[in-house]
């Protein structure tokens, strides 16, 4: 296993990790080559969680994948699934301030992929509305309108921050990335994106 | 100063009346025994003498006697509160010195001037009073204003900090001492092996007393704080059974490994025996609560009561008493908060902030107080020694725990943090405490004035020094903005995200557990614990609505809604709002929101995001106010929502226009309307709602936010 995967040098997962996500991949697509996605069914937790179609989704986006601009995969196998599960791993602060600053982008844009189902690089309020019913879908008592006047606030607090005082007849579109950067600029997201068994150890992969 | 000169007049005067009443007919002294060191405050019943009784004496009689004891006490808080006073009066003070110096100050002055009034040692602070009486506010004060989000999720490297961090420096110093005792020169060979563990088990122990007064002028980031204090609080388990285990030996003939075992065992049962009492009586308080309804006059004494007594029931198992409080006050806070009313949680805000307050206040004093006597006995090696193996113990300790910390991957801390980490490792009251109720031996007194040196060293030193360290060194500080409904969202959205992930890829981790936490939470102890069992509100709808309500009182304290829509024009509204069904809200969404805030007011209640001693959270206008408020902002949206763009245009610049003038608001709107049927694919075009009619800046009116909001950190009560 270790041959044919040369790329992930790059990666840096360590190989003992590999071996379980690929233990965990297997189990996923019921020893298949690959996994689609009616085969996230079998995550039992995963049924609780509000955002599951957006999670489930990220994993098939062409943009996560580095495919393409956008656009759904049918199914993803096993590179395809470490690529994904690359977004997760701890940053190591060594690096130096740019490897820092880079890794924090590429995680950020997995966030915005998130958000941004349409693909056209801007998150616009329907979106933005789409995202905050589904969080809050979790709880009966809120009102469809109530989701929807949060996710307006949230979007005219985007706009505060991102295009400042606006005039009375100025259209705003939506949050692009840059805008989306500004947004989350004061909150470290590069120690809180991690899960935690995903550590740094960079092993050379190819014997 | 004349505050404080008032309060040291008050006290002078109760010294003073004791002294002179002695000539009267009572006689009364304080009684200090000299063998035991231990003063009390309560003077011993002496002898009655026979007072004459003359005529005047039945018009007026003094009986000092009789009120003695509270009248002290309270001249004592008296003069507490009113140095409190003088010290704010004085802006500049808290800036370069931080209060608990000038305190210890004020203390030392007060004991000179008693000490040279009686010509004795001024009274001790006694052990059990600041253990059993003002330790507890604090630590309860502290754990309930505990933010748990970081403390959560850096609870990894708290307890290896408290843990381990204790043990290393307790056995680093304690050996150290023991090393230099062997040096023939010092003359302190009979200090043995096992005193000096015992020392170095008492003076390794980080101080939360201390810490959360320097700690709270300087504002660093928040994992920080959350590090240094959570490390403060906790390491309190660790003292414990260190101090216990040497008392213990130190009673015993002979030490065998399956003490030692023992000792071991009896950690973990100290630590997670508070735990588990804490939790008992947070859940106690929590059901209590439920069935308040009808007397809510009583509900604040159940949060005190409830806490109170896990305390003391862990001290009364030799389990850690701090620890039990802080998790008495951490799990019943979530439950208590939603059953009990607003005016309930403001007065059991307020009482607590108050109570450690003076309590804090207190401790410093006395510690200043007790300095001065004839309790110590100087042998400068040890002593200089002490302080420098302190600060060499601390800081490697920091150093090599925090390698770990790395390695692991637990967590990040840079280096500037671990240098305060380090430095702000201040010992305090409880040290001082603890060296008093060592049992008479030949060396205590050189052990206490080693305390006292340590003690005032740290916040001396220490404390008048980090402050312009950490500007030096350009410490990451505490992010001063107001919270946003977006990034409540955006976290939020994370947390489902890592939980989903964890879940995909077969991980338990930190977020699983949460997840899993909430969900049990949510099946099983909700349904028992609160009393209206109605899902609570999500967060983010609870900021979002508490935004809304600020919106709306700084819409009326612009002077605005003046006009009261009349009954046509509502009617008109109603049905014009049929087709712009995505933007205005309908009738029933606004009784909705009425209903919510009626019923849920006392729900929303911030967590506040960082901590401050001296601040409460944001208080809630008058609910039906603002209610009102809203009610009528609604209205005036709907009348502006007409289809007509240009007439609704008009409307809307008259009403900007309006409180444009108020420089205060900037005021900005976000655009035109989408009509029903320019919901185009490319309809872009951000539409208002009822929420939105202006908003302003949130970043430009921080000031007003902020003061109502719990992240202002300057207001002092």
């Amino acid at each position: 296993m270790r041959v044919f995967f040369p790329f992930l040098s790059l990666l840096s997962v360590s190989s003992e990790q590999i071996e379980q996500l690929h233990r965990r991949f297997k189990q996923l697509s019921g020893d298949q080559p690959t996994i689609r996605k009616e085969n996230f069914n079998n995550v039992p937790d995963l049924e609780l969680n509000p955002i599951r179609s957006k999670i489930i989704r990220a994993f098939f986006d062409n943009r996560n994948l580095r495919k393409g601009p956008s656009g759904l995969a049918d199914e993803i196998d096993f590179e395809d699934f470490l690529t994904i599960m690359s977004y997760f791993r701890p940053i190591d602060t060594t690096l130096g301030e740019e490897q820092v600053e880079l890794s924090r982008k590429e995680k950020l844009r997995f966030l915005f992929h998130m958000y941004d189902s349409d693909s056209d690089g801007r998150i616009t309020l329907e979106e933005y509305r789409n995202v905050v019913e589904e969080l809050l879908s979790g709880n009966p008592h809120i009102e469809k309108e109530s989701a929807r006047s949060i996710a307006d606030g949230a979007m005219m607090e985007a706009a505060s921050v991102c295009v400042g005082q606006m005039e009375p007849d100025q259209v705003y579109e939506g949050i692009t990335f840059e805008d989306f950067l500004k947004i989350w600029q004061g909150i470290d997201i590069e120690t809180k994106m991690h899960v935690r068994f995903l550590n740094m150890e960079t092993i050379a992969l190819c014997h | 100063m004349m505050a404080c000169g008032l309060g040291l007049l008050h006290l002078l005067l109760g010294q003073l009346c004791s002294q002179l009443l002695g000539t009267f007919g009572n006689t009364m002294q304080h009684h200090l025994d000299p063998q035991t060191d231990n003063g009390s405050w309560e003077p011993e019943e002496t002898q009655d003498n026979d007072s004459v009784v003359s005529a005047h004496t039945l018009l007026f009689s003094l009986d000092y006697q009789h009120v003695q004891v509270p009248f002290e006490i309270t001249l004592w808080i008296m003069l507490a509160s009113l140095a409190k006073i003088g010290f704010h009066v004085y802006n500049k003070m808290p800036t370069v010195v931080p209060e608990s110096c000038l305190l210890i100050f004020v203390g030392l002055i007060m004991g000179g001037l008693i000490y040279s009034l009686n010509d004795q040692s001024p009274p001790i602070m006694d052990s059990d009073i600041f253990f059993l009486y003002l330790l507890p506010p604090i630590v309860l004060e502290a754990g309930y204003f505990m933010p748990s989000r970081p403390f959560f999720e850096n609870i990894g490297t708290i307890l290896l900090y408290a843990v381990v961090g204790t043990m290393w420096n307790a056995f680093g110093i304690g050996l150290s001492l023991y090393g230099l005792c062997q040096v023939k020169y010092f003359n302190l060979q009979d200090v043995s092996l096992l005193h000096n563990l015992w020392f170095g088990s008492l003076i390794a122990a980080v101080d939360p007393v201390a810490v959360l007064s320097v700690f709270e002028e300087i504002h660093v980031n928040e994992k920080l704080h959350i590090l240094v204090f959570g490390e403060s609080l906790l390491n309190d388990a660790v003292t414990v059974v260190l101090y216990k285990l040497f008392k213990s030996f130190n009673e015993m003939p002979s030490i065998k490994l399956v003490d030692i075992l023992a000792a071991m065992g009896k950690f973990f049962l100290v630590g997670i025996g508070g735990v588990f009492i804490g939790f008992l009586f947070g859940m106690f308080a929590a059901f209590t609560t439920r069935f308040t309804k009808t007397i809510r006059v009583i509900e604040p004494l159940f949060v005190f009561l409830y806490s109170y007594l896990s305390y003391l029931t862990a001290e009364m198992f030799h389990l850690s008493g701090i620890v039990a409080i802080i998790t008495c006050a951490m799990s019943m806070k979530r439950y208590v908060e939603a059953n009990i009313s607003q005016k309930s949680h403001t007065t059991i805000k307020y009482f607590m902030k108050m109570w450690s307050s003076v309590s804090d206040t207190l401790i410093f004093i006395f510690l200043g107080v007790s300095t001065i006597g004839n309790n110590h006995e100087w042998n400068w090696p040890y002593i200089c020694f002490t302080v420098f193996f302190c600060l060499i113990w601390r800081a490697s300790g920091v150093l090599v725990l925090t390698f770990f910390v790395s390695k692991c991957h637990m967590n990040t801390v840079t280096r500037k943090d671990q240098f305060i980490i380090a430095y702000g490792g201040l010992r305090g009251a409880i040290c001082f405490s603890l060296v008093f109720l060592l049992p008479e031996f030949s060396r205590k007194k050189l052990f206490i004035a080693a305390t006292t040196v340590v003690i005032l060293f740290t916040v001396f030193v220490q404390g008048m020094t980090i402050r312009p360290l950490v500007d030096l060194l350009d410490v990451t500080r505490r992010r001063e903005t107001s919270p946003t409904v977006s990034e409540q969202i955006l976290i939020r959205f994370f947390d489902h995200l890592l939980a989903g992930i964890e879940d995909i890829s077969g991980h338990w981790g930190q977020y699983y557990w949460k997840d899993r936490l909430e969900y049990f939470n949510s099946r099983y102890l909700q349904k028992i614990l609160l009393r209206e069992y109605d899902q609570p509100k999500s967060s983010i709808v609870l900021l979002y609505e508490k935004l809304e309500r600020k919106h709306a009182i700084e819409l009326a304290e612009a002077g605005q809604l003046t006009h009261t829509p009349s009954s046509t024009s509502l009617l008109h509204s109603r049905q014009t709002t049929m087709p712009i069904s995505s933007l205005a809200p309908d009738q029933d969404v606004m009784a909705n929101i009425q209903e919510i805030l009626t019923t849920n007011l006392y729900k929303i209640r911030r967590v506040a995001p960082t901590y401050n001693r001296y601040t409460l959270p944001g208080e809630m206008g008058a609910a039906e106010q603002v209610k009102e408020i809203l009610i009528r902002r609604h209205k005036s949206l709907q009348l502006s929502l007409s289809p007509r763009d240009s007439d609704k245009s008009q409307k809307e610049k008259n009403i900007y226009s309006s409180f444009h003038g108020d420089s205060e608001i900037k005021a900005k709107r976000c655009q035109s309307l989408t009509t029903g049927n320019s919901i185009a694919s490319s309809g872009v075009k951000y539409s208002r709602s009822k929420s939105e009619c202006y908003i302003t800046s949130l970043k430009e009116n921080n000031v007003e936010l902020v003061n109502e909001d719990e992240t202002d950190c300057d207001q002092i009560l």
